[in-house]
C-alpha cells in the first residue's frame, strides 16, 4: 500500500493577513506559512493507515517555491517517510496543480491519494475532483467519521477510511448528515476538518526527518502546460464590522431589521 | 482575541532553522491546546496538571538539548525556544522542564558515570522518572556553600542529614539530586525519593508559581550505596554548572511570559474603548507597548546570541547571568505595565496577566536573586568582590 498526500504551503490562519493595497495580492512580509491544516488533516489519516490500519508507505509532494520544503519537513517529522517538492515559482491554479499531481501519481502509482478537501488560503476546492478525473479514479470527497473527535476510537488514534480488499470506505460529510460510501482503489480520498486531530511533529520526528529522502522535480521536467486559466483580478478586505446598538423590544427589533437592515 | 501568533518585530524567525521554527511551533501548539485551556484552574488548585508530563515526554521535550540516551538531541536556540513557548503558557510548565531537564539530567549526563546514565537518563527522558534538585536550604539560598546538609562515610554508603527547601517538583520527583557536605567538599547524590528516611512536603500558600510544585525535603539519615554520588562533580563547581544550564533556559522562559503579557494587552488596547475610542490610540498606552515590544526585541536578540555563544562552547556563566538579570527584570516591568493597561480586568484570572506578573516574582528571584546576579556582572567587569 503506498499513499501520496498533498501538502500546500499557506499562510498561518493564525496570522493577520492584510491586502495590499493596489489589491493585487496580500501583504507577505514577515508572514508565517503552515502545511495546509486540511491536509495536515490528510497527512494525519495517511500515518494512521500506516500505522493501524494495515500499513503503508506514505509520500508526501508539494507544488511550490523551494522554500515549501519545510512544511514537507513537518510532514515528514509528523512521521511520513518521504517527500517530493515540484518545483513551481510561477502563479498555478487548480487545474495546473491537478495535472502537475497527475504526472507524480504515474510516477508513483499510489493506491491512494490523500488531499485535503481545500487550501485555506484561496479556498478552491476543485483540485481533488479535478485530479480523479483527469485520472479517470473514482473519487469520495469530504472524508469524514461517524465517531466524534472526543471519542475513544480518536484517542486511539484510529483511521477513519476503512481499507479494505482493494477497496476504501469513506464517511462523506453531506449536507444535513452522513454519507458512507465504497470506493474500489486506487482512488482520489479529499479530507474535511471532522475526520481527525493531527499529532504534532516531536522533537525526536523533527531531528528523524532531516535524514529521509526530498527529492526535488522542477516543473519544466514534467513538461506539461500549467499557463493558468483563472486569472485573480483583485483581492479586497472584509469590509469593517460596524458596532452594533441595543434596541428596546422585540418589535423594534423586528422594525429595523425590516426598515433598516431589510433582511426580513 | 487575536490567537498568539509570536512576537518578532526584529524577523528573528528568519535566523532560525526550519527545524527551530518547527519545533517552536510544535511546543507552541502543544500550550495552546493541552496546557491554556486548563491552566487558570490548576493555578487556582495549587497544583501541577500532571496529566501533561506524559505528553510533554512524547513530544521530547525533557533533556532536550542532550545527545543520546533518549535524548532529543537538539540545539541549544532551539531548547531556549521550548523554555519560551513553555514559559507563554505559564512559568511552572518551564519549571518543570527545566528542573527535569537542566537541574536533573543535565548533572547526571555531565557528571554522572556511564551506569548512572544507562539507568536513569531514559526514563527520565520518558517521564517515567521525575527529578527534583536539592540544593537550597532553609537557611542558605544565595550562599549554598554555607549549606548545613551533610554526608558521611558508612562502609559502602553515604549516610545523608539535612534539609531542603524551595524545591521544585519535590513531591512529585521519583529522584532527588541531593548536594551535601562531605570530608572531602560537596558532593552530588543521587537518592530515590523511597528511600527510608527520606519525606517531602509541599510548601502551600504561595501567590506565586501556584501551577507548579514547590516542596520540603527532610533528609533523615538517608542511606545510599556509594554508587550513587555523582562521580564526576566536586564542589559547588556541580551545582553552579547545573544553574548556568537552567538560567540559560530562563532567559528564554521569561521572554515567552512577556509576550503572553505584551500580547493580552496589545489586544485588549485595541479593543477597549474609553472616551469613544480604543485605549491603544492614546498616547500613554503606546508608550507602554512601545516599552514592552522593545524589551522583548532586545531580549530576543540577547537569547539568541547568547544560544550561539553556547552551542559554541564559549558562553561564560557571568554572561548568562546578565541576560537572566535583565530578560527576567523586564519581563517583570512588561508584566506590571500589562497589568495596568488592563485596569480592573488585569487582576482577574481570564486574563493570563496577573498570573504572569506573580509568577514572574518568583522567576526574578530563583535560580540566582536579580541582585546576585548583578554582583556576578559587577564582580566580572570591576575584578572586585562585592558579593561577601
Amino acid at each position: 500500500m503506498k499513499i501520496l498526500v498533498t501538502v500546500k504551503r499557506v499562510p498561518d490562519p493564525n496570522a493577520t493577513i492584510r491586502v495590499k493595497p493596489d489589491g493585487t495580492g496580500i501583504v507577505t512580509d514577515n508572514l508565517k506559512y503552515v502545511v495546509n491544516p486540511f491536509d495536515e488533516i490528510a497527512i494525519e489519516e495517511a500515518l494512521r493507515i500506516k500505522e493501524k490500519g494495515g500499513g503503508a508507505e506514505v509520500v508526501l509532494v508539494s507544488i511550490g517555491a523551494k522554500v515549501a520544503q519545510e512544511q514537507l519537513r513537518t510532514g515528514l517529522a509528523m512521521g511520513a517517510d518521504r517527500a517530493i517538492l515540484v518545483v513551481a515559482e510561477q502563479d498555478l491554479d487548480p487545474l495546473g496543480v491537478a495535472r502537475i499531481l497527475q504526472k507524480i501519481v504515474e510516477q508513483e502509482k499510489p493506491d491512494l491519494v490523500l488531499m485535503g478537501k481545500q487550501a485555506i488560503d484561496d479556498d478552491a476546492n476543485q483540485t481533488g475532483q479535478m485530479l480523479a478525473a483527469l485520472l479517470q479514479w473514482p473519487q469520495a470527497t469530504f472524508a469524514s467519521k461517524k465517531e466524534s473527535l472526543e471519542s475513544e476510537a480518536e484517542k486511539n488514534g484510529l483511521p477513519g477510511i476503512q481499507m479494505a480488499n482493494g477497496k476504501a470506505q469513506v464517511v462523506r460529510e453531506v449536507d444535513g448528515g452522513l454519507e458512507t460510501i465504497e470506493v474500489p482503489l486506487p482512488a482520489v480520498v479529499t479530507v474535511d476538518l471532522r475526520l481527525n486531530i493531527p499529532r504534532y511533529a516531536s522533537l525526536p520526528g523533527i531531528m528523524k526527518a532531516r535524514k529521509k529522502e526530498l527529492k526535488e522535480i522542477p516543473v519544466a521536467e514534467l513538461g506539461i502546460d500549467v499557463t493558468p486559466k483563472l486569472r485573480v483580478l483583485r483581492l479586497e478586505p472584509p469590509p469593517k464590522r460596524k458596532a452594533g446598538r441595543k434596541v428596546s423590544s422585540v418589535q423594534e427589533l423586528v422594525h429595523l431589521l425590516h426598515t433598516e437592515a431589510k433582511v426580513i | 482575541m487575536q490567537r498568539f501568533s509570536g512576537v518578532d518585530y526584529y524577523a528573528l524567525d528568519e535566523l532560525l532553522t526550519p527545524e527551530q521554527r518547527l519545533i517552536q511551533r510544535t511546543v507552541r501548539e502543544f500550550v495552546e491546546n493541552e496546557a491554556l485551556p486548563v491552566i487558570e484552574a490548576y493555578h487556582a488548585r495549587e497544583e501541577f496538571p500532571r496529566h501533561l508530563i506524559p505528553r510533554m515526554a512524547e513530544l521530547g521535550l525533557f533533556g532536550a538539548n542532550l545527545q543520546g540516551y533518549g535524548c532529543a538531541g537538539l540545539d541549544n536556540i532551539a531548547y531556549g525556544l521550548i523554555c519560551q513557548e513553555l514559559e507563554r503558557g505559564d512559568s511552572g510548565l518551564r519549571s518543570m522542564v527545566s528542573v527535569q531537564g537542566s537541574l536533573c539530567m543535565y548533572p547526571i549526563y555531565a557528571f554522572g558515570s556511564e551506569e548512572q546514565k544507562q539507568r536513569w537518563l531514559p526514563k527520565m527522558a520518558k517521564g517515567e522518572v521525575i527529578g527534583c534538585f536539592g540544593l537550597t536550604e532553609p537557611d542558605h539560598g544565595s550562599d549554598p556553600g554555607g549549606m548545613e546538609t551533610k554526608a558521611r562515610r558508612d562502609g559502602s554508603h553515604w549516610v545523608i542529614q539535612g534539609t531542603k527547601r524551595w524545591i521544585t517538583n519535590g513531591t512529585l520527583a521519583h529522584l532527588a539530586l541531593i548536594w551535601a557536605k562531605t570530608p572531602d567538599g560537596i558532593r552530588g547524590f543521587l537518592v530515590e525519593t523511597d528511600r527510608p528516611g527520606f519525606s517531602a512536603r509541599d510548601i502551600k500558600g504561595k501567590f506565586s508559581l501556584r501551577a507548579s510544585v514547590t516542596s520540603e525535603l527532610i533528609l533523615d539519615d538517608v542511606r545510599v550505596p556509594e554508587a550513587n554520588m555523582l562521580p564526576g562533580a566536586e564542589g559547588l563547581r556541580g551545582p553552579f554548572s547545573c544553574l548556568t544550564q537552567a538560567r540559560y533556559g530562563i532567559v528564554w522562559g521569561a521572554l515567552g511570559a512577556a509576550m503572553a503579557c505584551y500580547h493580552t494587552a496589545l489586544e485588549y488596547a485595541k479593543t477597549r474603548h474609553q472616551f469613544e475610542r480604543p485605549i491603544a490610540g492614546y498616547q500613554l498606552v503606546q508608550q507602554k507597548l512601545v516599552f514592552m515590544l522593545s524589551e522583548i526585541t532586545k531580549g530576543q536578540l540577547l537569547a539568541y546570541r547568547l544560544g550561539q555563544l553556547k552551542d559554541q562552547g564559549k558562553l561564560r556563566p557571568q554572561q548568562v547571568s546578565l541576560a537572566k538579570r535583565n530578560n527576567v527584570y523586564q519581563a517583570l516591568q512588561i508584566a506590571r505595565l500589562a497589568r495596568d493597561i488592563l485596569g480592573a480586568n488585569g487582576i482577574v484570572s481570564e486574563y493570563p496577566v496577573i498570573r504572569h506578573m506573580l509568577n514572574l516574582e518568583t522567576v526574578n528571584t530563583y535560580e540566582g536573586t536579580f541582585d546576585m546576579h548583578t554582583l556576578i556582572v559587577g564582580r566580572d567587569i570591576t575584578g572586585l568582590d562585592a558579593i561577601r
